[in-house]
């Protein structure tokens, strides 16, 4: 594959900008959760579960409707980010990672709520009995051990966000150099006659991208975890 | 002092202990398994919250239902060994050891690094993985992670159990000089006569949940009325003993206590030395006359006070020593045909080699130097 072409090269850098603050925003907020659903009892938490899994058994083009009816100028949160903060998320690269990070969001939380499911509730009661508060607890004995998990939470985000097409299309339309990440590149270029080879290779460049960031986290996640392997 | 009253329900399962005891040298918690003992220490060291009750250590309160107040674990600063270790899998030994006393303010540290890792012999053991540490080496780890959270008492909740019996010799000496080195006192649970039989000088007896008696090591094994929850093939008297001679020619040691004199075995250490003795009742024959031309070196004379109630063809009868309980069991047919009444004078008749080995422990690691012959 010689020499990427312009074209290509927005796209690459576009889906990874988009995934890559996809991760950034849903890791957080998905260990927050995955901490509540794995560690608490409380009333709602069937509920609370079932809306975070919501985005994995609905059509993405439902989640992108839905996205954009609540975030839409006329949407009852888009009016209001617009009127405070002058924002508009729909077909704009940030209204892209919104729409990824909303598809990603429930396969992160159920690595890591796996992950802190597993973790040796006695250690951190040794810990305590050492001195520890509860919080320090969380981030000495807790967050280590819960890494490798978290690691793999967050490339299943970020493969997912990197293969997001139905919402981000729906959400943020199919706009060249804003909202046009790889897999919409794709699309657009087998709706153009004579676009066979541009799509081949962009499909190529999917299958590299998917590859060498499976690659980094297999990696990542095995040195984690001889640290950790007691 | 250790003052606890405390109840919880856990299902069909209730404790409910009272007792209170000084906190001087080594108080043992002992029952049978599922007796409720690490239940009762979760609730000292406060990761289990009793139903209602009280617990305070030397004057402060950490529990009250009644006021409403609960000291979280991290601020009642009991350091707590568990039984399997429970060291950090994802730090290093040093980073082990340290995260108590890091968490320790400096004016509070009485206990330092240097000292306990000396003191434990884990040098060599620092930058080691918890998992590449032998069970041993594990609890010794813990023991000092414990101790470097400068705790005012140390739970120790049965830390030999997962050991085999070299490696229990390995850190019972450890244990030893925790007691006396550092005065730290420690509640020590086990299910083991022998590990408290060396180590502690109160006993906490403790039964399907609840507290059956409390008080010192040696009044409570020679207490007839107790032996079903103490054991019966533990049954023997605990006794305090001096070393007074040696007998050179026979390599055999002279010991005295309230009774009178034993012969043991060579004993490699200085007259005047403490130690603590456990005769089992089953190493002790019983004759109405002093014995002529026998091989029982001792023969110690006797009033019988107590005879056990038990079926069977075994009765285990408690005798007086001149203040010191012993304990023997003979068969019903010899009781009956000796005519033992509680007031009989008898003479207990001990053999040399019967003194138990595992139990002198009380001068550090003098286990070690008793020489055993047959």
């Amino acid at each position: 594959m010689p020499g990427f072409s312009p074209l290509e090269l927005e796209a690459l850098a576009l889906s990874l900008r988009v995934a890559l603050w996809s991760v950034l925003f849903s890791l957080p907020v998905g260990l927050f959760i995955a901490w509540l659903l794995a560690r608490h009892e409380f009333f709602g938490k069937g509920a609370l579960n079932a809306v975070v899994h919501l985005p994995l058994v609905l059509p993405p083009v439902v989640v992108g409707y839905l996205l954009l009816v609540l975030l839409g100028r006329e949407g009852p949160l888009g009016q209001a980010l617009y009127r405070l903060f002058g924002v508009s998320l729909p077909f704009t690269w940030q209204g892209a990672a919104l729409a990824a990070a909303v598809m990603a969001f429930p396969l992160m939380v159920r690595a890591m709520r796996l992950s802190l499911e597993n973790v040796d509730r006695r250690l951190e009661a040794a810990a305590r009995t050492l001195g520890a508060r509860p919080f320090d607890v969380f981030v000495t004995v807790t967050l280590p051990l819960t890494a490798p998990g978290i690691l793999v939470g967050a490339l299943l985000g970020f493969a997912r966000s990197l293969g997001e097409f139905g919402a981000t299309i729906t959400f943020a339309a199919n706009i060249p150099g804003e909202t046009r990440t790889l897999p919409l590149a794709l699309f657009s270029m087998t709706q153009t006659p004579g676009g066979e080879t541009q799509a081949l290779r962009l499909a190529a460049l999917s299958v590299l991208l998917s590859l060498a960031a499976l690659a980094v986290s297999e990696y990542t996640a095995r040195r984690l975890r001889a640290r950790i392997d007691g | 002092m250790l003052e606890v009253a405390v109840e919880k329900r856990l299902g069909a399962f209730r404790v409910d202990a009272k007792f209170s005891c000084e906190t001087s040298g080594i108080v043992a918690l002992f029952g049978r398994s599922g007796a409720g003992k690490t239940t009762l220490v979760n609730m000292l060291a406060g990761l289990l919250r009793p139903d209602a009750g009280r617990i305070v250590v030397d004057g402060t309160v950490l529990f009250d239902s009644e006021r409403g107040l609960d000291v979280p674990p991290e601020r009642r600063r009991l350091g707590y060994v568990f039984q399997e270790g429970r060291l950090f899998p994802h730090l290093s030994v040093r980073a082990n050891l340290t995260y108590g006393l890091r968490r320790v303010v400096p004016a509070e540290r009485r206990i330092e690094f240097d000292q306990i890792v000396a003191l434990l012999g884990l040098e060599a053991l620092l930058e080691r993985r918890p998992r590449d540490l032998s069970g041993g080496e594990k609890q010794r780890v813990a023991l000092g992670r414990a101790l470097l959270a400068n705790p005012r008492l140390l739970l120790l909740d049965e830390p030999l159990a997962a050991l085999d019996q070299p490696r229990k010799e390995e850190i019972l000496p450890f244990i030893e000089r925790l007691r006396d080195e550092f005065a730290i006192p420690i509640v020590y649970v086990s299910h083991a006569m022998p590990e408290i039989v060396r180590l502690a000088d109160t006993m906490v007896l403790m039964s399907e949940g609840r507290v059956e008696a409390v008080g010192p090591l040696d009044e409570l094994t020679s207490r007839l009325d107790l032996r079903p929850l103490t054991g019966r093939y533990e049954a023997g008297a605990v006794l305090t003993a001096r070393v007074e001679g040696q007998d050179e020619a026979f390599a055999l040691t002279e010991l005295s206590f309230a009774g009178g004199r034993l012969l043991v075995p060579r004993l490699e250490l200085p007259r005047g030395t403490e130690l603590r003795l456990r005769i089992r009742a089953r190493d002790i024959a019983l004759a109405l006359e002093r014995p002529q031309r026998t091989s029982f070196l001792n023969a110690v004379p006797c009033i019988v006070r107590d005879i056990g109630a038990e079926d069977g063809p075994l009765v285990d009868l408690r005798l007086d020593a001149g203040g010191a309980a012993l304990w023997a069991r003979v068969t019903r047919r010899s009781l009956e045909a000796l005519g033992l009444a509680p007031g009989t004078a008898v003479y207990a008749l001990i053999k040399a080699v019967s003194i138990d080995r595992y139990s002198l422990g009380r001068s550090s690691g003098a286990g070690r130097f008793l020489s055993e012959t047959e």
